[in-house]
């Protein structure tokens, strides 16, 4: 028998719920179009050509988490703990009842802890070596998510941390399932990031692909004529990937559906002449799923909002689904681009639109008439939603893809 | 120059400037005798914890100090012990 990987618990942290946590809030806003997207607060951007992010607002971490974890955390660290509290409790499981081998975790880091590390470096430059913090060994760095949800929860089984910018929050969900596979009864994965301080922001400008927009409407606006870059915003979802034998002896009772196929690509060199790799991505998360295209009743977009990356994205659904051939949607036009916690957050997205039968808008958007693509705009449209495809795309290359279906549990 | 003395509240209040309150009980009196460790710090914080108060009090601990002191009381010795050599030099 193949070892199936099921989700059974969802934790959100989104700059559009009120305070940043709950699924549920995070789906109401989303599909009521309520955008988190503003001026950026958590720093004075008036120095900087871009100005606009999505800000986690209202959340507070000492109402959440020991006073011990807050001088050794950065923000990414704390919005992650508490998303993957929401998590373990939305698949009512409690770890200490648990092998602690059998239960890992596996996230996804595109900055790691840059305001910590800002602060640090600042330390070291101005007062000198011995002012900079112990916790500096660790805060800033990439696994340091995986590695305290991992000490809280007691989850020692296997784990890890995938770096592949905004491709990585499914290259990371996409290794939990291959854990489940080889044996581990539950992976907690995803991504959550936070990089709004000077220091995240400068390397978000590096890029060349931020929009320098100041109005929040306008901003990001993928596979539209006026695509002019994006908005980065904090945030990301988290997972509870169980095998769903394990799943059943446990006694969980609700089961948001299965990750049923993955693939990944790296596009050629530029200049090569060959074409992206993104479609052929997509071919095999649907052959490893055993769907054909027809079966899959949307699909959410990585949605860049540069022409050149909108065009090659629109090419490859529809050199895959046809024509029009498949609902298209991007709710992150009322994040922003949240690094590895888009992807992860389209899942969650993707898995309440089966349960609700409503697939979100992409709101702002008008659909520019160079791309043959049938996208959700303004409106959330009713659809019943039983196969998904979420796309997500790394700066350099990365081009990943997964399948999500529904699952009839009780 | 006055005598200067590291003591409990000195401690109590450098450990939640640097690594947060314990999470299995304070630095206090009764705690004395406790090992970091049952009070929830790990050699991080101990080694967080060191290098705050050789800047606050204007000493050097050596790594002996802090790790061969695995509780408040012998800690707060080490301190003292570091201080009255400086004040005597």
């Amino acid at each position: 028998m193949t070892a199936r990987a099921v989700v059974t618990g969802i934790g959100v942290m989104s700059p559009n719920s009120p305070g940043g946590f709950g699924a549920a809030d995070y789906w109401t806003a989303t599909c009521g179009g309520q955008s988190g997207i503003g001026r950026v607060t958590r720093f004075d951007p008036r120095r900087y050509p871009a100005r606009l992010a999505g800000e986690v607002r209202g959340f507070s971490a000492e109402e959440h988490l020991p006073g011990r974890l807050i001088p050794q955390t950065d923000r990414m660290t704390q919005l992650a703990l508490v998303t993957a509290d929401h998590a373990l409790a939305d698949a009512g499981v409690s770890t200490p009842e648990m092998p602690e081998f059998g239960m890992g975790v596996v996230t996804a880091s595109s900055c790691g802890g840059f305001e910590f590390g800002q602060g640090e470096l600042q330390n070291l430059w101005s007062k000198g070596g011995q002012y900079v913090s112990a916790y500096q060994a660790f805060a800033w760095f990439y696994a340091v998510n995986t590695g305290q949800i991992s000490i809280r929860h007691g989850m020692r089984g296997p784990s890890g941390v995938l770096v592949s910018d905004q491709a990585g929050g499914l290259d990371a969900i996409a290794h939990a399932c291959r854990l489940v596979r080889g044996g581990s009864d539950l992976i907690l994965s995803g991504g959550v990031d936070a990089s709004i301080c000077p220091w995240g922001w400068v390397a978000h400008l590096a890029s060349g692909r931020l929009s320098t927009s100041e109005r929040p409407d306008r901003a990001y606006l993928p596979f539209d004529a006026d695509a002019a870059g994006h908005v980065p915003g904090e945030g990301g979802a988290l997972l509870i990937i169980e095998d769903s034998g394990a799943a059943r002896r446990r006694g969980a009772d609700r089961v948001y559906g299965e990750i049923s196929g993955y693939g990944s690509t790296f596009d050629p060199r530029p200049g090569s002449g060959r074409s992206p790799a993104l479609g052929k991505a997509i071919e095999i998360a649907l052959e490893g799923a055993g769907l054909s295209p027809g079966e899959i009743d949307v699909v959410f977009a990585d949605a860049a909002a540069v022409p050149e990356l909108d065009r090659v994205e629109a090419a490859a659904i529809t050199s895959v689904f046809g024509p029009r051939g498949v609902p298209v949607t991007a709710p992150k036009t009322m994040t922003g681009r949240l690094g590895s916690g888009a992807a992860p957050l389209d899942v969650a997205a993707a898995f309440l639109s089966m349960r609700s039968g409503l697939i979100p808008p992409t709101t702002n958007v008008t659909l520019s008439p160079d791309y043959d693509i049938d996208l959700v705009t303004t409106r959330p449209r009713r659809a019943s939603v039983h196969a998904a495809v979420v796309l997500a795309r790394g700066h350099g290359g990365f081009n990943s893809a997964i399948v999500l279906r529904s699952i009839d549990w009780n | 120059m006055a005598y200067m003395e590291f003591t409990i509240r000195d401690l109590r209040r450098i450990m939640h400037e640097s690594a947060g309150e314990g999470d299995g009980g304070d630095v206090e009196i009764a705690t004395m005798d406790t090992e970091f460790t049952q009070l929830g710090y790990e050699s991080l914080a101990l080694l967080e914890t060191g290098s705050r108060i050789e800047r606050e009090f204007g000493i050097r601990l050596d790594d002996s100090d802090l790790f061969d002191s695995p509780t408040p009381r012998a800690l707060i010795e080490a301190v003292n012990a570091q201080l009255t050599l400086r004040q005597a030099a």
